[in-house]
C-alpha cells in the first residue's frame, strides 16, 4: 500500500478514486442505454422489416464477443489517422482513446444487449388491449408509450438498467485496450485491481475485489427481487 | 435472439429462467450430467493410457514467460534454438515482467522466466521459487522516443515531449514494467516528468505501449529499441535514442523456476541464451550485451 495515500475506512484514496470512477462510468453508461436502448427495443418489437434478425444479432453480439474484439476495433476506430477518428480529431482536437468519453462508448456497446433484451421483453409483456384502449381514448402514440406502455413495463425496464449497470462494473478487456490506466480518468476498479495484483499489493487487491463482489451481488439480489414482485395490470 | 431473457407465460418478466422445474427433474439432470462426465473421463483415460494418440511428455517442452520487449526478438531466437534442438518445443507467453513475477509466485507453470530486469528474478530466488545458480543476465535494453506523427520534430530528443506538439505520451506502467521505470527515470533526468505527467498514457506492458504509438492513438511513446528495430515495426515512424546515462541500466535476467530446474531442455535453453548465436540476435535487435 503506498504510504502517501490518505485512507478512509482503512481503504486507500486511490481505491476510492477508482471505485468512484467505476460507478460514474456505470451510471453514465446506464443513462445512455436508457435513452438509446428504449427506442431501439420498441422499434425491434414493432418493426416488420426483414432486417430485424440482422439488427437483433448485432445488438446481441456483445454477449458472445470477446471484449478484446470490441477494444481492438475501438482502438483502431479512435486513431486520428483515418476516419472516424480523424473526424472526431478535426471536430475536437483530441482523440477518444484514453478518455472517459471513449470508455462510455465502449461500455455502451459492451452492455447494450444487457439493457435492450430486458427492455424488449418488458415492452412485449404489456397487454396490447391496454395500449389499444389508450389509443381509442384519443391518446397519441407517444402519449400511449409514456403514460401506459412504459409505466406498465417499468419493472422489466428497471431490470435492464440494473443489469446494464452491473455488467459495466464488470468491464475489463475493453478498458484495458482503450483506457491507458489513467488515475481518475480511465483507471476503473477492475484495472486498478489488476495493477495492484501485479504490484503484489494483495491487501489492496483484496479490498477492490471485495467491494466489486459485494456490489455485484447486491445488484443481482435487487434485480431478482424486482422480477419476483409481480407487477399489477399486466396481461394474465 | 432472446435466448437469455424470455418472457414468462404469466406475462411478468423473468431473466435466466432455469429450463428445469422441480427438484426431482433437477436431480435427474445432475445425474445425467455426471454420467456423461464419466463417459468423457473414461474416453480421455483411454486416449492417454492406450497410446492411440502420442502422449504429450511435459518434460520435453519448455514453457517460457518472456518480457514483452522480446516479443519479436524471440521469433529469431527460437528459430535458431529449434534448429539446434528440434525435439524441444518452446511454448512462449509474453507480457509484463511484473505480471509474470506475480503469476510464478502463485504457481504458474513456467520453466524459464525472461524478465526485463534483474530484480524480479532475484526476488524469485530470494523467495525460494527459482534456481539461484541459473540466473543469467542475457541482454541490456535500450529505450527510444518513438513517433508515427510525420511532423513531430525529434531533433531536440526527449525534450520535445514538453512542447504542445506532444499532447499524449505513452510509457509502460512504471509501477510494474521495467521499461516504464526506465522511461520515468529518463523523463525525471530530463526535468520533464512534472510537465509530462498530465499527458501520460500507461501501457500494460511495453508491447502495448508500442501499439498505442503504432496505431496513432498517442503522439509519441517511450518504447524498447528492440520493438522499433523488429521486422514488424522497422520503417514505421521515426525514433530518437534516449541516452543510457538518463536511466538505470535495463539489465535483463533469465532464471529457471523450480519447475524448470528439473527440465533438461529448459537448462539447455538457458545456456543457449549465452551462446554466440543468441548474442548476435540480441545485438541485431538493438540490445547491448552483458559481459
Amino acid at each position: 500500500m503506498p504510504p502517501d495515500d490518505v485512507s478512509f475506512l482503512g481503504i486507500p484514496a486511490g481505491l476510492w478514486q477508482a471505485l468512484w470512477l467505476t460507478f460514474e462510468l456505470a451510471a453514465v453508461t446506464t443513462l445512455v442505454l436508457f435513452v438509446l436502448g428504449l427506442p431501439l427495443a420498441y422499434w425491434l418489437n414493432r418493426s416488420r422489416s426483414r432486417w430485424i434478425p440482422i439488427v437483433e444479432a448485432l445488438v446481441t453480439l456483445p454477449i458472445v464477443l470477446p471484449p478484446t474484439v470490441i477494444g481492438f476495433y475501438l482502438l483502431v476506430a479512435f486513431s486520428p489517422r483515418h476516419p472516424p477518428g480523424s473526424w472526431w480529431f478535426a471536430l475536437t482536437g483530441g482523440t477518444l482513446s484514453f478518455t472517459f468519453a471513449g470508455l462510455v462508448i465502449g461500455s455502451v456497446i459492451y452492455s447494450l444487449p444487457f439493457a435492450v433484451q430486458p427492455f424488449q421483453a418488458a415492452l412485449k409483456g404489456v397487454s396490447p388491449d391496454l395500449l389499444q384502449a389508450g389509443q381509442t381514448l384519443g391518446a397519441s402514440a407517444l402519449s400511449v408509450f409514456f403514460r401506459v406502455h412504459l409505466p406498465l413495463a417499468q419493472r422489466g425496464v428497471a431490470v435492464g438498467l440494473t443489469l446494464a449497470f452491473a455488467h459495466t462494473l464488470g468491464e475489463f478487456g475493453v478498458v484495458l485496450m482503450i483506457g491507458g490506466a489513467l488515475p481518475d480518468r480511465t483507471k476503473v476498479a477492475s484495472i486498478a485491481l489488476y495493477d495492484e495484483v501485479q504490484k503484489l499489493n494483495y491487501s489492496v487487491a483484496h479490498a477492490y475485489a471485495a467491494v466489486l463482489l459485494l456490489t455485484s451481488f447486491a445488484l443481482l439480489v435487487a434485480m431478482t427481487v424486482l422480477q419476483r414482485v409481480k407487477a399489477p395490470n399486466q396481461n394474465p | 435472439m432472446q435466448f437469455l431473457f424470455r418472457q414468462a407465460e404469466s406475462g411478468g418478466f423473468r431473466a435466466f429462467t432455469w429450463p428445469i422445474r422441480g427438484p426431482a427433474v433437477f436431480v435427474t439432470f445432475v445425474t445425467e450430467m455426471l454420467k456423461s462426465c464419466r463417459v468423457v473421463a473414461a474416453a480421455l483415460a483411454c486416449l492417454g493410457g492406450g497410446g492411440t494418440l502420442p502422449a504429450v511428455r511435459a518434460a520435453d517442452s519448455v514453457q517460457i514467460a518472456a518480457a514483452a520487449d522480446l516479443v519479436y526478438c524471440l521469433d529469431a531466437l527460437h528459430a535458431a534454438f529449434t534448429k539446434a534442438e528440434p525435439g524441444a518445443p518452446l511454448k512462449v507467453s509474453t507480457g509484463s515482467s511484473g505480471n509474470f513475477f506475480a503469476q510464478i509466485q502463485n504457481g504458474a507453470p513456467y520453466d524459464v522466466f525472461l524478465s526485463a530486469d534483474l530484480r524480479y528474478p532475484r526476488e524469485l530466488i530470494a523467495a525460494g521459487l527459482a534456481d539461484a545458480d541459473s540466473l543469467t543476465p542475457y541482454a541490456i535494453g535500450r529505450i527510444v522516443l518513438w513517433t508515427t506523427r510525420p511532423k513531430l520534430d525529434l531533433g531536440t530528443g526527449l525534450a520535445v515531449v514538453r512542447t504542445d506538439a506532444v499532447k499524449r505520451l505513452a510509457i509502460a506502467n512504471p509501477d510494474h514494467a521495467p521499461y516504464g521505470r526506465a522511461a520515468k527515470q529518463a523523463l525525471e533526468h530530463d526535468g520533464s516528468w512534472e510537465a509530462v505527467a498530465p499527458k501520460l498514457v500507461l501501457g500494460e506492458n511495453i508491447a502495448q505501449t508500442a501499439q498505442f504509438v503504432e496505431t496513432g492513438n498517442v503522439d509519441a511513446g517511450v518504447v524498447a529499441l528492440s520493438l522499433v528495430l523488429s521486422p514488424r515495426l522497422a520503417g514505421v515512424g521515426r525514433y530518437v535514442e534516449i541516452p543510457a546515462a538518463a536511466h538505470q541500466p535495463l539489465e535483463q535476467g533469465a532464471v529457471l523456476t523450480n519447475r524448470g530446474a528439473q527440465n533438461d531442455a529448459a537448462r539447455r535453453y538457458l545456456a543457449f541464451l549465452k551462446s554466440k548465436e543468441a548474442r548476435a540476435i540480441f545485438d541485431q535487435f538493438g540490445f547491448r550485451l552483458p559481459d
